[in-house]
């Protein structure tokens, strides 16, 4: 690790868009508050003034006509990017993220694609409350048709835009509130990424925490503290979550043959459910404990400190979640 | 461009038989939803084909359609073969979509036909980012966004003419009012039964036009046309027009009477159109049959190519759920 220099998460994605902008002509940012305002999280600060309003274009609050919108662009050749401020708003948009993007190439035969890239917020911890907090991109990794990432280290902000542009369908980019302020070293010498793998992002021995997002950097606290305990944690930081990379979460699990799955999302019908069932098909009797959850609670995420902490994964629950599986809680 | 429609007798005559392919096309259809050759639903466009015909008669090879679920009219209109319009209504593989659409998902990147869509409204977002990316590619087309009445009361109505009129979008749009969302009449769904008025208020011309006379359907499509092709951003027509059948093959139309339906089928689009012609000497003895009889033999070799054709084998189920790469024609590249 040499040339490394610190970068925020926020400043890592900012990175990204002016490069796709600066590389691609048909690429062009809709969204809300994204030009003069300079973005919700200030992502797209001074992007205006780079590129001009053409390219850079502010939206009313209509986040089903101007997701629709590009799809449409995308259909006719354009590459746009859309930003939706928060995941919850997005559901404004899932008639035409599910009905159109997700689901015009495979009903037309194969005649259009769409190329279209969707970034947004995701995620709780910021005392906003149920309708600003909640972790939608399991639902979305339901749908067959869309790619749904979700960068959780400076490196996959700063890269994977450029890898979902790329990529002939709609790809959902789901960006953790929590980490847009985070400040990591940032090695130049890595110029891209892929969006079809999950990474290892610490070895273990004892049991596998298969997490992403937001709940990354918890794990990797979680491991630490078991570390400590003489529990050799391995933390897979799924990266994509549709599609699945399985063979990395299988490959760690037959390993370790213990998995914990921690998701911000809800627990019922989750991401968290689908790759444990996934585990359960393939894997079954690679495992030496059942598998386990750490989700978010059943709840609206609420808006009192105390108690959105607690709806929330936290490093204390990983850890003694891991340390009940292995007999010592 | 020209707002004139010629009314010299060639013309009109290609006005009606468009119209007669449109109808005898559906009634084929019909008999082939009988026969449980054509499955699920099917919406009938009888009673609107001026709309359909009119406008798109205008339209130039680069200009775009978004349609509805109710878009046979549309996909002949616009020049789909209907060789594989019929292949697509019977599943088959040589369809416009594989099979894959059915009756109320036609796409064909050929003609620029952005679908079919069963969702009513979601027709409008996508024709905003058509336009915005011909705009963008400095494309000389415009956008021809087909929708009923019932779409004027989802948002997506609302958003998607803001955004045409706010970034000044090449775009026709063009409700097709025929007094029902499925069952439920205008004047129960809506506060302002105006819908043309609505729209004026985005700032973008606007135009209520009988819809039952294909040549005041063209003559309003072009005059719409020549303001959205000088660069003054959208332009709105409100054709009003009227469902003879039910919503799709089968309901008891208890929310119409059967006078009205005959009262409206009276003055339908193509006994307008033949009678009228007829009576100013326009429509020569025999004439009307040989369009029939030519659009007859046009169904019926469409059928038997459809007939001929092949299912798709299952295990080919999941291509294009992922592409893997954009096709080019689609980009227009």
């Amino acid at each position: 690790m040499s040339d490394t220099a610190p970068m925020t998460y926020r400043e890592a994605c900012r990175q990204a868009l002016i490069e796709a902008m600066e590389a691609d002509p048909r690429v062009f940012m809709m969204g809300e508050d994204i030009g003069a305002y300079g973005g919700c999280y200030a992502v797209t600060k001074g992007l205006l003034e780079m590129f001009g309003p053409e390219r850079i274009r502010d939206t009313p609050l209509a986040e089903s006509g101007f997701t629709g919108a590009g799809i449409g662009a995308a259909m006719v050749g354009m590459r746009p990017i859309v930003e939706i401020m928060t995941c919850n708003f997005s559901l404004l948009a899932l008639d035409q993220i599910l009905n159109n993007a997700a689901t015009i190439p495979h009903m037309s035969g194969g005649q259009f694609a769409v190329p279209l890239v969707i970034r947004m917020a995701t995620g709780a911890g910021r005392r906003v409350a149920a309708q600003h907090s909640h972790s939608l991109e399991g639902w979305y990794a339901h749908i067959p048709g869309i790619k749904v990432v979700a960068p959780a280290v400076i490196a996959d902000a700063r890269h994977m835009l450029k890898s979902a542009l790329a990529d002939p369908n709609p790809v959902l980019i789901f960006e953790h509130v929590m980490l847009y302020n985070d400040t990591e070293p940032f090695d130049p010498s890595v110029t891209a990424v892929d969006i079809e793998t999950a990474a290892v992002r610490r070895e273990g021995t004892a049991v596998s925490i298969v997490t992403y997002g937001g709940s990354l950097k918890k794990c990797l606290a979680a491991a630490d503290t078991l570390g400590e305990d003489g529990i050799s944690a391995e933390v897979v930081d799924l990266r994509v979550l549709r599609p699945l990379d399985e063979a990395t979460i299988l490959g760690s699990v037959r390993k370790t043959r213990r998995c914990v799955i921690v998701d911000e999302g809800w627990r019922s019908g989750s991401i968290s459910a689908e790759i444990g069932m996934r585990i359960s098909e393939k894997a079954f009797f690679d495992l030496d404990a059942p598998l386990r959850r750490v989700c978010a609670a059943e709840v609206p995420i609420p808006y009192a400190p105390a108690m959105e902490d607690a709806a929330l994964p936290q490093v204390a629950t990983v850890v003694q979640t891991v340390r009940e599986m292995l007999g010592r809680g | 461009m020209t707002d004139k429609v010629h009314l010299d007798r060639p013309r009109l005559l290609h006005l009606l038989e468009a119209m007669v392919r449109i109808r005898l096309f559906e009634a084929k259809c019909v008999e082939l939803y009988q026969a449980q050759k054509i499955l699920g639903f099917l919406h009938l466009y009888d009673g609107e084909e001026a709309v359909s015909v009119g406008v798109i008669e205008a339209l130039g090879p680069a200009d775009a359609v978004v349609a509805t679920y109710r878009e046979h009219g549309q996909a002949l209109a616009r020049g789909i073969g209907m060789d594989v319009l019929m292949a697509e209504m019977l599943g088959k593989v040589e369809g416009c979509c594989r099979g894959r659409g059915g009756s109320m998902h036609i796409f064909d990147a050929k003609t620029r036909f952005y679908g079919g869509n069963a969702i009513v409204g979601g027709g409008l977002p996508l024709a905003i980012g058509v336009a915005l990316g011909d705009k963008l590619m400095r494309r000389d087309a415009v956008t021809a966004c087909f929708f009923g009445d019932g779409a004027a009361g989802e948002g997506e109505f609302h958003e998607s003419l803001n955004l045409a009129a706010l970034w000044q979008l090449p775009v026709l749009f063009v409700c097709e009012n025929n007094l029902y969302s499925m069952g439920m009449a205008l004047e129960r769904a809506e506060a302002e039964t105006d819908i043309a008025r609505k729209a004026g208020c985005y700032t973008m011309p606007s135009e209520a036009v009988d819809g039952m006379d294909v040549v005041a359907v063209e003559a309003a499509t072009r005059r719409a046309l020549e303001h959205i092709r000088a660069g003054n951003g959208p332009a709105f027509l409100e054709c009003r027009t009227y469902r003879f059948r039910a919503h799709s093959m089968f309901d008891a139309q208890s929310y119409r009477t059967r006078e009205e339906v005959a009262a409206w089928r009276d003055k339908g689009p193509i006994v307008r159109l033949t009678r009228w012609m007829s009576e100013t000497g326009l429509l020569h003895e025999g004439e009307y049959a040989a369009i029939e009889k030519r659009t007859k033999a046009e169904i019926e070799a469409a059928v038997a190519f459809a007939e001929a054709g092949t299912l798709e084998d299952p295990a080919d189920l999941l291509t294009f759920v992922t592409m893997e790469s954009v096709p080019q024609e689609a980009a227009g590249r």
